[in-house]
């Protein structure tokens, strides 16, 4: 299975245990990500606040270069995902910003015709490769191991979207495939705060302690994560929810690819296990690598 | 209540609505019936100054200020919730957005000068590289927003340095000047 992979800023950069994680066990899945050759950031949220046919315009760059590949773009983070697709939508609904958007393109050589299908990797990973072709490549059954899925909010929220907005359960069957338990609780659609960590920090610190509460709560060992900024919000910052509500969270946040890649029995080293800020270790180290 | 200002009918402005209106999707919040569901849904509800039912209230009936001023549209995160939960369809977060530039446009976004200046030095870097650069956004940003504050900045990117998550150089697209020529023709065609 061969796809146009589009990555996107962070998983280039804070987010590059994730790539880690995913190239080595996009082989083992069979799947063959190409990566979009030049590709330019999508805009995410914060161009979107300055400037709008721009922000759309960037985001058309990257499906215009796409397009001659004919291959459905994956992207691993929930941003990019959500903006592409929107583009996409812009670019169908309204017939002035289509026309706008291919002027911009034709400035620098480029045309689109709107019909390159953006997908998150976790959709490929669950429905084309599928959990049962999964479960079979497991190599280190999970067993006993309770997991937190955590899906945040763009990767529900597209209108088309491969999943239910409020009860998604792509990651709950996967956990499941690879012989963990998946465990309830309320809060795996919610707001980690995302951007807003850095200019509201005290407000999406109490974000993420409801999600660190719940998970905990319902007895998870770990967190599984499928978006680079959700990932820093919950991992990254969880000293600073324990320094400010007096809790000691010590919940590992994996992203969903490095938790395939344990179950598969690949080193947590080449998964990039390293770079968690909240490390795998004591009763949970024993509980996770020995599952 | 009773000594609270009341604002009369001249001083509100009709045209907002209209220029809200002529946004790519803007005629849908004439559907809005204010059931309070994006209100319910919105993580942030709680803290905005009014949360997103009031605002579209506060748009149909002209208080530009007191929609361009408040806090909200720079507490919402673009979690969508309110979005795909609209019964109307209305969608929410991209009149946020919306809401956002206006603000910036004409000076009254006092209330998410943090914000803005985030997202504008996010737009300088992507023009720049054609990628974004984590570690310049947030330099950039602390310099000219929490410069007094920068301390508190300092644990978080200890830990993603000492866990090689920290990027030191930015990464330059081959063909920038593509890209910006595509934005310089965006430029000519106009709108924000």
């Amino acid at each position: 299975m061969k796809y146009t992979y589009y990555p996107g800023c962070s998983v280039k950069a804070t987010a590059n245990l994730y790539q880690e994680s995913i190239d080595s066990i996009a082989p083992a899945l069979g799947l063959e990500l190409e990566e979009l050759e030049d590709w330019n950031c999508c805009g995410a949220t914060a161009y979107m606040s300055v400037k709008e046919l721009m922000s759309f315009a960037i985001s058309a760059r990257n499906l215009a270069l796409a397009e001659r590949f004919h291959r459905d773009v994956v992207t691993p983070c929930s941003a990019c995902y959500l903006v592409l697709n929107k583009t996409n939508h812009y670019f169908a609904d309204y017939p002035d910003m289509r026309k706008k958007l291919g002027q911009a393109l034709e400035a620098g050589g480029l045309s689109y015709s709107g019909n390159i299908k953006v997908r998150h990797i976790l959709d490929v990973v669950v429905n084309d490769v599928g959990v049962e072709k999964i479960s079979t490549l497991v190599k280190k059954k999970l067993t006993g191991l309770k997991v937190a899925p955590f899906y945040g909010c763009q990767i529900v929220r597209p209108e088309e979207g491969f999943d239910d907005p409020d009860e998604p359960e792509s990651m709950d069957r996967l956990i499941e495939a690879l012989g963990a338990t998946s465990v309830e609780y309320s809060m795996k659609t919610k707001c980690c705060g995302a951007s807003l960590m850095g200019t509201e920090e005290k407000l999406a610190l109490k974000l993420c302690r409801t999600i660190l509460a719940e998970a905990e709560r319902s007895g998870a060992h770990c967190i599984i994560t499928l978006c680079p900024l959700c990932q820093m919000n919950l991992d990254v910052y969880q000293f600073k929810v324990n320094n400010m509500f007096k809790t000691k969270f010590n919940l590992p946040v994996m992203y969903f690819t490095q938790l395939i890649g344990l179950a598969l029995g690949m080193p947590a080293r080449d998964l990039g296990l390293n770079r968690l800020a909240v490390k795998i270790s004591g009763q949970n180290k024993s509980i996770i690598e020995g599952a | 209540m009773l000594d609270k200002e009341v604002v009369y009918e001249a001083t509100l402005d009709h045209d907002f609505l209209d220029e809200i209106y002529s946004l790519p999707g803007g005629q849908e919040i004439k559907k809005c019936i204010q059931c309070g569901t994006c209100s319910g849904s919105c993580p942030q509800g709680a803290v905005m100054d009014h949360a997103p039912r009031k605002i579209f209230s506060l748009i149909r009936a002209g208080f530009r200020n007191e929609v361009l001023e408040s806090n909200t549209i720079w507490l919402c995160s673009s979690c969508y919730s309110c979005s795909v939960r609209c019964p109307k369809e209305i969608k929410i977060t991209d009149v946020m957005y919306a809401l956002k530039r206006l603000a910036i446009k004409e000076g009254k976004a006092k209330r998410g000068r943090k914000a803005s200046i985030l997202s504008k030095n996010f737009v300088r870097l992507v023009n720049k590289y054609g990628r974004n650069h984590e570690t310049e956004l947030m330099t950039r940003y602390i310099v000219q927003a929490e410069l007094f504050n920068a301390l508190n900045f300092v644990p978080q990117g200890m830990k993603l340095f000492t866990n090689g998550r920290l990027p030191l150089f930015p990464h330059k697209i081959k063909n920038i000047e593509q890209l910006r020529k595509i934005l310089k023709k965006v430029d000519e065609l106009g709108g924000i």
